[in-house]
């Protein structure tokens, strides 16, 4: 719950949330803490409990993924998490998995 | 792989290793805090302390929310969850003790205990259940209040009357004092947590350094993160200054994120007092709803009994969340205590210093470490 877990920016769906691509999967991502930082598709973001908290370079969110893949344990917890939310997952219109 | 070799190299660790060995005052002993509970993992996952010289001692702080919620919250928040009402929360909290049972046990007692991924699930929940009152148990220091706040503007916004939050957010620089002020604490520098100052910036730590004159460097979450960290504090006792610095500035602005700042002061205020799991009362450590938001505020639409139970006589975390002992050394570590039963709160979250030692096999009491 407290980790941060990196995700690219997919689509913009409105001022509020993206898709997020993270670890493979499409997420609605809420965007209202990073407002007057614009996003674009294929930004990064540093992911909190389902809100992009800030915006990271390319180089960061591969870091940040790699370590979170060797600390397995606490990264699945997270990703399994993510998978059950029902506000994060994105109406089939948008193009859900 | 260029990343990996750049940030977790082993050439790269030992030769920060060797300048932070050149620079220690010999003699002078060092302890650490690293106040993250990502951090503590890191540092075990990697080893992180075997670079460090015999002098550097890293120990673990009050970090992870979980950790820290005391056991009269967890009853409060059984005592919700026995209503009409549907209750939600993070899957870390189901099976932290409360007095005589968690809320997991409470779930198999017929209690309607959903686990969610962020307050918007909760809302979502809310939105689709409006004969039901719905309640999330919101926990966190700075990174999740946030996120709190959001769905309090929203639940607003949607005008939702069945929806309320059961608010136990805590921020990070009381129980710094707290550690500080207490006795025997032997503290001599922080590690600082990233991705709270992500949220409220590097800034508010330097009344640590200001006050009680403690080096603190927020810090990055890889192993050489750390190790630099590590380095940068001993480089300001080697040159005799004090100062907040940021090792995490490719993620964390000095001065925080402001919408974020802004939504949790809209929506929250300081509480007078809060109490903490080992580390008793603290003076304006915790979180509450806003008037202005009051119709959210659980404790307002339910009788909340608030009762404080006090600790279980085995239980060390008070002690492990102060960094006065390592997690092995609490007497029922590995025994009585174990992340399958846990006594205390530091194993069960998996992100807890306990927890931690305990995966990674520290059994052994290590002599001087
Ligand atoms: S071993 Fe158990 S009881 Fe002891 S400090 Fe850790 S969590 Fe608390």
């Amino acid at each position: 719950m407290c980790l941060g877990i990196p995700g690219q920016v997919a689509e913009i769906i409105d001022e509020h949330y993206v898709v997020a691509d993270v670890s493979g999967a499409k997420r609605k991502i809420n965007t209202d803490l990073l407002v007057g930082q614009p996003l674009e598709s294929g930004s990064w973001v540093l992911i909190h409990v389902g809100f992009a908290l800030a915006i990271i370079d390319d180089n960061e969110a591969k870091q940040t993924l790699d370590l979170l893949n060797e600390m397995q344990e606490v990264y699945q917890q997270e990703l399994e998490a993510l998978a059950i939310s029902t506000a994060h997952k994105i109406s089939e219109k948008s193009g859900d998995l | 792989m260029k990343y990996v070799d750049e940030y977790r190299g082993k050439t790269h660790a030992l030769a920060l290793a060797e300048e932070i060995e050149k620079l220690c005052i010999p003699g002078k002993e060092y302890k650490i805090m690293e106040i993250c509970g990502g951090h503590t993992h890191a540092i075990y996952k990697y080893g992180i302390e075997k670079y460090l010289p015999e002098q550097i001692k890293l120990v673990h702080g009050p970090g992870c929310p979980v950790c820290v919620i005391p056991l009269g919250r967890v009853d409060d928040a059984i005592s919700i969850s026995l209503g009409e009402v549907i209750f939600t929360c993070f899957g870390d909290m189901l099976r932290v003790p409360g007095n005589k049972r968690s809320l997991s046990d409470a779930k198999a007692q017929g209690s309607d205990i959903r686990v969610v991924y962020s307050p918007l699930d909760a809302l979502d929940i809310a939105q689709k259940n409006r004969d039901k009152q719905v309640v999330f148990l919101a926990i966190g220091f700075e990174t999740t209040a946030p996120s709190t706040a959001i769905a309090l503007k929203q639940a607003k916004a949607l005008g939702l009357t069945n929806f309320s939050i059961f608010c136990n957010h805590v921020t990070i620089i009381p129980p710094l004092v707290s550690i500080l002020e207490s006795e025997d604490s032997q503290i001599d520098a922080f590690i600082g947590p990233g991705h709270v100052a992500a949220v409220v910036g590097c800034q508010i730590f330097e009344q640590i350094t200001a006050r009680y004159s403690k080096p603190v460097v927020v810090s990055g979450f890889e192993p050489l993160d750390i190790l630099q960290s590590v380095y940068m504090i001993i480089k300001q006792f080697h040159d005799d200054v004090r100062a907040v610095e940021n090792q995490y500035s490719r993620v964390v602005p000095y001065y925080g994120n402001q919408a974020a700042i802004e939504a949790i002061n809209s929506t929250m205020e300081v509480r007078p007092y809060f109490e903490w799991r080992g580390l008793g009362t603290i003076e304006n450590s915790g979180l509450k709803i806003r008037d202005d938001y009051g119709e959210f505020d659980a404790e307002n639409r339910f009788t909340i009994p608030g009762i404080k139970v006090s600790e279980p006589r085995a239980c060390q975390c008070g002690q492990v969340l102060q960094g006065k002992i390592m997690p092995n050394e609490c007497r029922v570590f590995g025994k009585a205590c174990t992340p399958e039963k846990p006594i205390g709160t530091c194993m069960v979250s998996s992100e807890g210093a306990c927890a931690a030692y305990y995966n990674y096999g520290r059994f052994q009491v290590t002599a001087g470490r």
